[in-house]
C-alpha cells in the first residue's frame, strides 16, 4: 500500500476572475519522484506555491505532510524543502554562509550544520567555492547549491520549481543524479519541468493545461495510452491539441 | 532565539559586503554634522543697511556710528536718492533702509521728538522681526544716551524706571550649535532607520530572496526583529559617533546621563524601524517604498520642532506630534543634553516613544505576510 504524503482534492485557486488551478485532484506517494509538466502559464507554479504554504487555496482540500494547507501552512513549512524558479539564495553571501543560514533557520545544531556543510561541499565538489560569494558562481553550481540547501533539514518532501531551466546538459544530468539520491533517502521529490526528457526520469508524471490536470500516470503508461514514442509527443498531443492538428 | 541570531548575522554580513553602504554608514553622520550644525542657524548677524542721511548733523552721525558699531548691522550703502534706496531693497542688496530726515538733530536739540523712517525687507518674517528688534535696541540705546546727557545738563532728579536683567538658562551664550546639534543627531538616526532597514526588506522582495525565507518555518516576529536589530545597533553606533564629534568639534555641553540618552534613542529607533518595516511590508518595489517613506520623513522632521518652536505650531499640529517620534526624541535629546534632565523629567517623552514603538512594530509584524 502506497502512503500518500500529498493529497489534493478539488483544489481551486482564483486570482480575481482568472482561474489558475481548476479543480485539481491528485495524490503524491512517499519516496516517489513526481513530475509536474505543463506549458508556461498552465498553473504549475501556482499549484507548487499552494502546496508549499506560500499561497492560500481558494477552495478545496490540500494536505501536505499531514497538515492542511489552508489553515496550517507554517506547519507544512517545517516538513518541506522548496527551491524556487528564480534563484533565491543570498548572492552576496558565500556558499558556506548560505548553508549555515538555512541550517540555522531550520533549527539544526551547530555540529550538524558543520557536518552537513563539509558533506555537501565534498559531495558537490564545491570545496574550492566554499568561501566564494554566490554572485560570481556559474548557474549550474548555483542550482545545485539551491537544491542542497532545500533539503539540508532532511524534509519529507522537496518541491523543485523548474530547477534545471537554462542549465547545460552535463549539469542537468548531475542535477538529476542529485534528485535520485534524494529520493533514495526517502525524500519525496515534486518537480516541475519544461524538459520532456526529464519527465521520462520521473516515477509518475502529471500534465497540466489551462489550470487543469489532463493526464496523470507513469511515463510508460502515458506513452502507451497516447500511442507515443516519447513523453514529448504525449505532451504535444494533450497539452496543445490544436497545435498537434496543425502539425 | 537562535534563529534570530542566524538572521542577524546574515544581515551584518550583507551590510559588510556592501562596500558603499558599509562606508556611508559612517561617512554620512560625519558630513551631516560638519555641514548642518554650523550651517543651520537662526542667528541674524549681517543685516546690510542702506542709510539716507538728509540731516548730516552730529546726532545723525552718532546714530549711524552706533549701527556700524553693532555686530548685527553693517552700513553698506549711503545715498540721498530714495529711488536708489528702494531699488537696493528690491534687488536684495540691502536688508533695511534707514531714512534720517533733515531736522532730526535740530528736533533732538530742542527736546522735541525726532522722527526717522526704517524700512525692512521681511520676506523672511523671522529675519525681518529680528532686524526690527535689533534696530529698536540700537535706537533705544541712542535714546538713553541722549536722555542721560540731557539730564546732566539739566541736573534733573533721577527718573525711576525698571530695568530687567535677564539670564539665558541652559544655553547662556545662546549658541545655536548647542541647540541644533541634539536635533541633527535625531535626524541622522531617523535617516538610518527609515532608509536602510525599509529599503533592505523591499530589496529582498525585489530580488526574490524573501521567497526562500517565506517557505521556511521562520516566524514573522523573528524575521522582523532580525531586520530591526542590526539597524538599531548601527543607529546607536552612529549616535555615539555623532556625540563624540559634537564634543570634539563643537564642544557641545552634555549635562545629563549618557545611558538615558541611549535608552531614549533605542526606543525611538524601534519606533522608526517599525514604521519603516510596516511601509516596506506594503511596498513591492524600492521606488514605492521611497516615495511613501520620504513623505513620512519630511512630515515628521518638519513638524518635529527642530527648526520651528513646537509651541508656536497650531494646536492640531501639536496633537499630531503625539505620534511623531522625531518630535519626542528632539525634545528629549535637548532636555537631557542641555538641561541635564533625569528620567523623571523626560518620562512623558519616553512613555510616548515606547507606545509608538510598540504600535508600529505590531503593525509591521502583522502586515508582513509569509503567505500571499
Amino acid at each position: 500500500m502506497k502512503e500518500a504524503v500529498i493529497t489534493v482534492k478539488n483544489l481551486v485557486k482564483k486570482f480575481g476572475s482568472f482561474v489558475a488551478n481548476d479543480n485539481l485532484t491528485f495524490e503524491v506517494y512517499k519516496g516517489e519522484i513526481f513530475g509536474f509538466l505543463g506549458a508556461n502559464g498552465a498553473g504549475k507554479t501556482t499549484a507548487i506555491r499552494i502546496l508549499s504554504g506560500l499561497l492560500k487555496p481558494t477552495s478545496g482540500e490540500v494536505t501536505v505532510a499531514g497538515f492542511d494547507a489552508s489553515h496550517r501552512p507554517e506547519m507544512i513549512k517545517k516538513h518541506i524543502g522548496y527551491m524556487c524558479q528564480r534563484f533565491s539564495l543570498y548572492e552576496d553571501l558565500t556558499v558556506k554562509e548560505n548553508i549555515m543560514l538555512y541550517g540555522g533557520i531550520y533549527g539544526l545544531d551547530t555540529v550538524t550544520i558543520r557536518q552537513k556543510t563539509n558533506d555537501l561541499l565534498e559531495r558537490l565538489r564545491f570545496s574550492g567555492y566554499a568561501d566564494r560569494v554566490i554572485a560570481g558562481l556559474p548557474l549550474g553550481l548555483r542550482q545545485k547549491l539551491a537544491f542542497a540547501v532545500a533539503v539540508i533539514h532532511e524534509p519529507e518532501i522537496v518541491f523543485l520549481d523548474e530547477p534545471t531551466g537554462g542549465v547545460d546538459p552535463v549539469t542537468r544530468r548531475q542535477f538529476w543524479e542529485m534528485i535520485y539520491e534524494t529520493a533514495a533517502r526517502g525524500i519525496t521529490v515534486f518537480v516541475t519541468t519544461h524538459y520532456m526528457d526529464e519527465a521520462e526520469y520521473c516515477d509518475r508524471v502529471s500534465v497540466m493545461s489551462e489550470g487543469r490536470i489532463v493526464a496523470l500516470d507513469t511515463p510508460e503508461n502515458l506513452k502507451k495510452q497516447y500511442n507515443a514514442e516519447s513523453i514529448e509527443e504525449v505532451f504535444i498531443r494533450i497539452a496543445r491539441p490544436e497545435k498537434a492538428m496543425i502539425d | 532565539m537562535r534563529t534570530i541570531l542566524f538572521l542577524i548575522r546574515k544581515e551584518f554580513l550583507q551590510i559588510s559586503r556592501n562596500k558603499f553602504i558599509s562606508k556611508a554608514i559612517f561617512a554620512v553622520p560625519l558630513i551631516q554634522l560638519l555641514v548642518l550644525v554650523p550651517a543651520v542657524t537662526f542667528e541674524v548677524k549681517h543685516i546690510d543697511l542702506c542709510v539716507m542721511d538728509f540731516d548730516m548733523s552730529a546726532e545723525s552721525r552718532d546714530l549711524i556710528g552706533r549701527f556700524e558699531g553693532s555686530p548685527f548691522f553693517g552700513v553698506k550703502y549711503t545715498t540721498w536718492s530714495e529711488d536708489e534706496a528702494e531699488s537696493l531693497l528690491y534687488s536684495g542688496k540691502c536688508n533695511a533702509v534707514i531714512n534720517i530726515p533733515s531736522g532730526f538733530g535740530r528736533d533732538l536739540a530742542r527736546g522735541n521728538p525726532a522722527k526717522l523712517f526704517a524700512g525692512i525687507d521681511a520676506i523672511n518674517a523671522m529675519k525681518g522681526q529680528l532686524a526690527w528688534a535689533y534696530l529698536n535696541g540700537v535706537i533705544s540705546n541712542f535714546n538713553e544716551s541722549i536722555i542721560s546727557s540731557g539730564m546732566q545738563q539739566a541736573k534733573a532728579s533721577v527718573i525711576p524706571r525698571t530695568e530687567v536683567r535677564n539670564r539665558y538658562w541652559y544655553n547662556e551664550m545662546l549658541n545655536y550649535k548647542y541647540y541644533m546639534l541634539p536635533g541633527i543627531l535625531v535626524i541622522l538616526v531617523t535617516a538610518i532607520g527609515f532608509m536602510l532597514a525599509g529599503l533592505n526588506l523591499v530589496r529582498e522582495k525585489e530580488i526574490g530572496t524573501i521567497e526562500q525565507i517565506n517557505v521556511t518555518p521562520v516566524r514573522k516576529s523573528q524575521f522582523i526583529i532580525a531586520k530591526m536589530v542590526p539597524f538599531l545597533i548601527i543607529g546607536l553606533a552612529d549616535l555615539a559617533l555623532g556625540l563624540t564629534l559634537g564634543k570634539i568639534l563643537f564642544n557641545i555641553p552634555f549635562e545629563g546621563s549618557l545611558l538615558l540618552l541611549f535608552l531614549g534613542a533605542a526606543i525611538f529607533l524601534v519606533a522608526v524601524l517599525g514604521l519603516a518595516l510596516f511601509i516596506s511590508a506594503f511596498s513591492s518595489t524600492q521606488q514605492q517604498y521611497m516615495f511613501v517613506a520620504f513623505f513620512f520623513m519630511i512630515v515628521f522632521i518638519l513638524m518635529s520642532g527642530i527648526f520651528t518652536p513646537f509651541e508656536s505650531m497650531p494646536l492640531w499640529a501639536q496633537k499630531f506630534d503625539l505620534i511623531n517620534p522625531v518630535a519626542h526624541l528632539i525634545k528629549f535629546n535637548r532636555m537631557v543634553m542641555l538641561k541635564g534632565s533625569g528620567i523623571g523629567d523626560v518620562s512623558k517623552e519616553l512613555l510616548l516613544l515606547s507606545a509608538i514603538a510598540i504600535l508600529f512594530t505590531t503593525f509591521a509584524v502583522r502586515r508582513y505576510r509569509k503567505t500571499a
